[in-house]
């Protein structure tokens, strides 16, 4: 029978090296769960839909903390929390995009706890997965989402294949616009890849939201000096203001002279199962002049494509609507 | 007259132990041998269970026992169960209960038990199973409500038809009534608006969950539980457990929430109880977030229908009000009939007419939530004013103030009289410190992506009630001990209340002890602390009990300094000669003579109308000080209204379609104020939930699975700092009842529709007058109009979005 909202025992390890983190990984293997932050991974447990035997708390690995300036831009440890990226006088300075997005996730309490390696690789919160149902994602053979009757108004309007979950994260698009590379490292090694390499889509593989390997820890995230100083914007519209994943979210870096726009990255989350970089736009908008037309035909072509589900073609206008904003209102 | 306490702010003395985290709620307590019990509840939202084997959970180490249905008394459906015993009825049903020594071991076991279900068809919406041949959520009926016996009924295909996707449908309901000539009064209109609504049922989702703690001594059961009332519920309650209520020693000393949820005990507090007597064992049974949402209850949706005349001055002449009631699959709440009500009084129709079916839907069991009825209707009814008045080129304000009650209004089919209402005075004052005439020119007007909207909303809801016990007690150290037996809601009523008591018999509050949360403490029989009556009903209790202590402090004084009892007054806790003042009796020496005297003096003699719980009372603090406890037998005649307005200025930004709260302020009508502070949050907390109701919360299901999707807060989603005003504006009218001794009334439950009618008003406003006939009017509503998109759900479905 079913029971929830309690976690299941489970044997818990905290290692502080991390090599001993992937020899754990490697003991344990599938039965072992890696947990940072831990809004994601407890809130699985509670639901008792994942019940690993042995959770590896990394929170006590001292090298995958902290934020450090390296040559071409900055390093931050994945398990920097979201109010010290919000707060970090060099990603102010240099990234405020961000800082912005960092801010705007959840509530200052989970902000408090919450991590940036986790909030930006958290599994998707369709509430039919998250309900413990035995959908695609969850391995099983359906989506109840995707339905006739299927309540979806959270859902995407991109790329579905199977299972329509879109990626919540508000650090996600930020790091896409910013062009971050993810440092991902196992007891073979390290690999060092970009944002269109590190999420995936379920066309991919539709049971993760990342190409992290279960033998796999993403240590650190960079992001080179490219951007540095350049206009940002960033928004976030939910049901509420605070303690709320976005409907939809915008995410865009702008390199302007004298008005034109020279180059520029734009990323939305809400609308599809990773961070949708919009190149297209890119490509429309750049040699640009910045004003009220180019902004508003950004807008309209961001949503190009766009397939809407029973519940959610609310998100057309309101994603059309915050692409526009960022080319409009973005800001040094 | 003048009061030295009544009207003047204090600190309740339970604010301390609140804010340091020393108040204990139910969880918080423990005893020797305490073990825990965890509940298996339904993952299916109709079914009927054929077989539960739980062999191998009891062979799990550290398994002490399971109650089931057999275990439980059984009530007549639909009233709702314990625990289920054939047929399960929602989600989240409990169906038996595991005790174990931890919970971890008790979820582990519950796991292990193997459950046999037959799935039955399932509904969640009522046009659904009303349709012809449609599910029913029962396997013997669709249809009932306290008062209305469980019933199949089903409308004719031919209403659904002639009524199409856009209108509910106008089948037989199952309680109607009216007055006056409505057809005339649509004859004689100048303007009549016709509307179909939903507004969406809710959550209470009460901060402290519904967690019990129980265990037995000398034959008795002692209940640790999060109550909103205290005596009140003990007949109750008891009757849940199956013993007799001078059995039940309930202790409910804090409640961290209830919100109408938590009036008269509900059906898990027997769990534990029961399952403590099975297994001789004291039992935590904690409630998790997820269960909360299951046995928590929620506010019944409404799918409704109202057509309303209008004169060309505004007037209200005809009002014709249907109202489908998503009752959930037990008895449910008595909602529809509010409504129909709250329509009557708020407006003062000439002519109208209420029609309701309460429909059984198979997600969790429904029940009053502040206002019941009353605001679910006044969000969906305030902009449809606004209309009215936009139609016939008339101030918004004005057509409320036409139609608004004074004391002369009449409520309910029967046209009954008001105790008070000066709903007049509360827009005047209301619009007069938000400045109505200067905001008003602010509708609609453009500022880049913003828009501003203004909105007006008005509550109600009825707010005192009569017949109950008062009783207090003047121990020989001088002391005034309140005796309260209402209960601790959060609203610091019970405090605010005693000061009546403390005000009549003049003593100063640092010497006044408030005697409650445990039944052992000796408590008099009170109202239910629900339906915004503690204020008005507790203020008339306390100066009956006030009364008759001064009265036999009187005789006392006579007595001992001879003379009369009328030659004696009271004074600054002294009994004093009129004549003389030198000549005095110190409460302490009255009190000391008291137990002396004995018989009425100390309580060793009661009065003959007191109820059997007061006696009760009475007897475990008889001969301990002089006793006042009487019956409140002061009159009253007719509805006792409590009645606020609500008046807001948003921004609405037409690009994202999120709204910005600038300002609300919120005027009540509820009498003398007895405790300014208290009155503030009450009009805060109550416009703060108008918002969540307004914006927000809702219950969404899968129709096709009966699943629900929002069981946790972070999906139900009620109102954080960051999406209500950061200063809430309040004023009262401040105009006395005349029935009630101290001129109090009520007002805990309309401030909540108010503020949610202002907000809807005030988005309607900020879109052109756009009537959404929805709440919540959520942000994906708001884009789909602006960008001239139909709604993704269909006029009138509910559940869903």
């Amino acid at each position: 029978m079913i029971i929830k909202d309690i976690m299941p025992s489970f044997e818990l390890f905290q290692p502080v090296q991390l090599r001993d983190a992937f020899a754990l990984l490697d003991r344990f293997g599938k039965d072992s769960w890696k947990m940072a932050g831990g809004y994601d991974s407890l809130s699985w447990f509670k639901e008792r839909a994942k019940k690993p035997k042995a959770v590896i708390d990394l929170s006590g690995i001292a090298e995958m903390k902290g934020i450090r300036e390296i040559a071409d831009g900055i390093e931050i440890g994945a398990l920097t929390t979201l109010t010290e990226i919000e707060r970090h006088p060099v990603i102010q300075a240099k990234y405020r995009l961000l800082a912005d997005a960092a801010g705007k996730v959840a509530s200052p309490q989970i902000r408090n706890a919450g991590t940036i390696g986790g909030n930006a690789s958290q599994d998707a919160r369709c509430w039919y997965y998250r309900s413990g149902l035995p959908c695609y994602r969850a391995g099983g053979t359906t989506c109840f989402a995707d339905t006739p009757q299927g309540v979806n108004r959270e859902h995407a309007l991109f790329d579905s294949d199977r299972c329509v979950a879109v990626s919540q994260s508000d650090t996600a698009p930020a790091l896409v616009a910013l062009d971050a590379k993810f440092v991902v490292k196992s007891a073979k090694g390290e690999r060092v890849i970009g944002s269109d390499e590190f999420f995936i889509g379920p066309k991919t593989d539709i049971t993760r939201m990342t190409s992290l390997q279960h033998d796999e820890i993403l240590t650190h995230i960079r992001i080179s000096n490219a951007w540095a100083g350049a206009r940002f914007y960033f928004e976030k519209v939910a049901d509420r203001n605070t303690w709320d994943f976005p409907l939809v979210n915008v995410a865009a870096v702008l390199v302007v002279k004298d008005g034109v726009i020279e180059n520029c990255r734009i990323a939305c989350g809400g609308v599809s199962a990773m961070p949708r970089r919009l190149t297209a736009v890119e490509g429309i908008v750049k040699g640009q002049r910045v004003d009220e037309d180019i902004a508003k035909l950004a807008g309209q072509s961001a949503t190009r494509g766009a397939s809407p589900l029973n519940y959610n073609q609310f998100k057309i206008p309101l994603m059309a609507n915050l692409v526009t904003r960022a080319v409009r209102e973005a800001r040094a | 007259m003048a009061y030295n306490l009544i009207g003047k702010n204090f600190v309740p003395s339970d604010v301390v132990a609140k804010v340091t985290g020393r108040a204990k709620y139910a969880e918080d307590f423990r005893a020797d041998g305490m073990v825990f019990a965890k509940t298996l509840t339904s993952p299916i939202p109709h079914a009927r269970i054929r077989r539960i084997d739980t062999s191998a959970a009891l062979k799990i180490k550290g398994v002490l026992g399971i109650l089931t249905a057999d275990d439980v008394p059984q009530f007549p459906p639909p009233q709702p169960p314990i625990l289920v015993k054939d047929e399960v009825f929602y989600v989240g049903e409990p169906i038996l209960a595991v005790a174990a020594e931890t919970e971890e071991i008790a979820a582990e076991a519950i796991e292990a038990i193997r459950i046999d279900f037959e799935q039955l068809p399932h509904v969640t919406d009522p046009l659904e199973s009303l349709f012809p041949g449609g599910p029913n959520a029962r396997s013997n009926g669709n249809v009932a409500a306290a008062q209305i016996n469980l019933q199949t009924a089903k409308w004719e295909a031919r209403d659904f038809a002639a009524a199409g996707d856009d209108k509910l449908p106008l089948g037989k309901p199952a309680e109607e009534w009216a007055y006056g000539d409505l057809d005339a009064g649509f004859k004689a209109a100048k303007l009549i608006i016709e509307e179909s609504f939903v507004s969406s049922g809710l959550s209470h989702h009460s901060m402290e969950t519904r967690s019990a703690f129980a265990y037995w001594q000398g034959g008795k059961c002692i209940l640790h539980g999060s109550n909103q009332s205290h005596t009140a519920a003990v007949p109750n309650i008891a009757r849940l457990i199956g013993i007799k209520p001078e059995d039940l020693v309930l202790v409910a000393e804090y409640c961290g929430g209830g919100f109408g949820s938590k009036i008269p005990g509900y059906p898990n507090m027997a769990i534990a109880a029961l399952l403590s007597k099975k297994i001789n064992r004291p039992v935590m049974h904690r409630i998790s977030r997820i269960e909360e949402y299951g046995i928590g209850s929620a506010r019944p949706g409404f799918q409704g229908h109202v057509k309303l005349g209008f004169r060309a001055d505004g007037k209200m002449l005809a009002a014709d009000l249907y109202i489908v009631q998503e009752n959930g699959p037990h008895i449910g709440g008595g909602d529809f009939r509010s409504a129909g009500n709250a329509l009557s009084i708020v407006y003062q129709p000439e002519a109208m007419r209420w029609r309701a079916v309460p429909v059984l839907t198979n997600t969790p069991p429904v029940g009053p939530q502040r206002g019941p009825g009353e605001n679910q209707f006044v969000p969906i009814f305030e902009p449809m004013m606004d209309k009215a008045a936009r139609e016939l080129g008339i101030d918004r304000l004005a057509i409320r103030r036409l139609n608004a009650p004074d004391s002369s209004g009449k409520i309910g089919s029967d046209r009954g009289p008001l105790t008070s209402a000066f709903q007049k005075e509360g827009l005047d004052k209301a619009a007069a410190m938000f400045k109505w005439d200067e905001r008003k020119a602010r509708s609609g007007q453009r500022n880049g992506t913003k828009v501003t909207g203004i909105g007006i909303g008005q509550g109600y809801h009825s707010a005192g009630s009569n017949g109950f016990d008062g009783m207090v007690r003047i121990t020989p150290d001088g002391k005034l001990h309140v005796h309260t037996g209402v209960g601790n809601l959060g609203t610091y009523s019970h405090a605010a209340t005693a000061r009546v008591a403390a005000d009549m018999l003049n003593y100063a509050w640092d010497n006044v002890i408030v005697e409650r949360g445990d039944t052992r403490r000796g408590l008099p029989w009170n109202s239910n602390q629900a339906g915004s009556l503690t204020a008005s009903t507790q203020s008339r209790t306390m100066y009956v009990a006030a009364l008759d202590a001064k009265q036999k402090l009187v005789e006392i004084a006579a007595q001992m300094l001879g003379g009369a009892p009328d030659d004696y007054d009271l004074g600054n806790e002294k009994v004093v000669a009129k004549a003389d003042p030198t000549k005095s009796v110190t409460y302490a020496e009255a009190a000391k003579k008291a137990v002396e005297l004995g018989g009425k003096f100390s309580g060793k003699e009661a009065p003959k109308d007191i109820n059997p719980v007061t006696k009760q009372g009475l007897d475990m603090i008889a001969g301990s000080g002089l006793i006042g406890v009487a019956k409140d037998n002061l009159p009253r005649v007719g509805v006792t209204p409590g009645l606020t307005t609500t008046f807001a200025e948003i921004e609405l930004d037409v690009e994202t379609g999120k709204l910005r709260i600038i300002d609300m302020l919120c005027v009540a009508d509820c009498g003398t104020v007895l405790h300014p502070q208290g009155l503030a949050n009450q009009i805060r907390g109550g416009q703060v939930m108008g918002i969540g109701l307004a914006m927000f919360e809702r219950h969404v299901y899968d129709p096709k699975l009966g699943l629900p999707a929002s069981t946790l807060l972070y999906q139900s989603k009620p109102p954080t700092y960051l999406d209500v005003p950061p200063d809430i504006a309040w004023g009262a009218v401040d105009q006395a009842d005349p029935q009630n001794p101290v001129g109090v009334k009520g007002v805990g439950e309309p401030v909540l529709g108010s503020g949610a009618a202002a907000i809807t008003s005030a988005i309607s406003d900020a879109l052109g007058g756009h009537l959404f006939n929805r709440t919540p009017v959520s942000v994906d509503m708001i884009l789909n109009f602006l960008s001239k998109r139909p709604q993704a759900h269909k006029p009138l479905q509910i559940n869903t979005v």
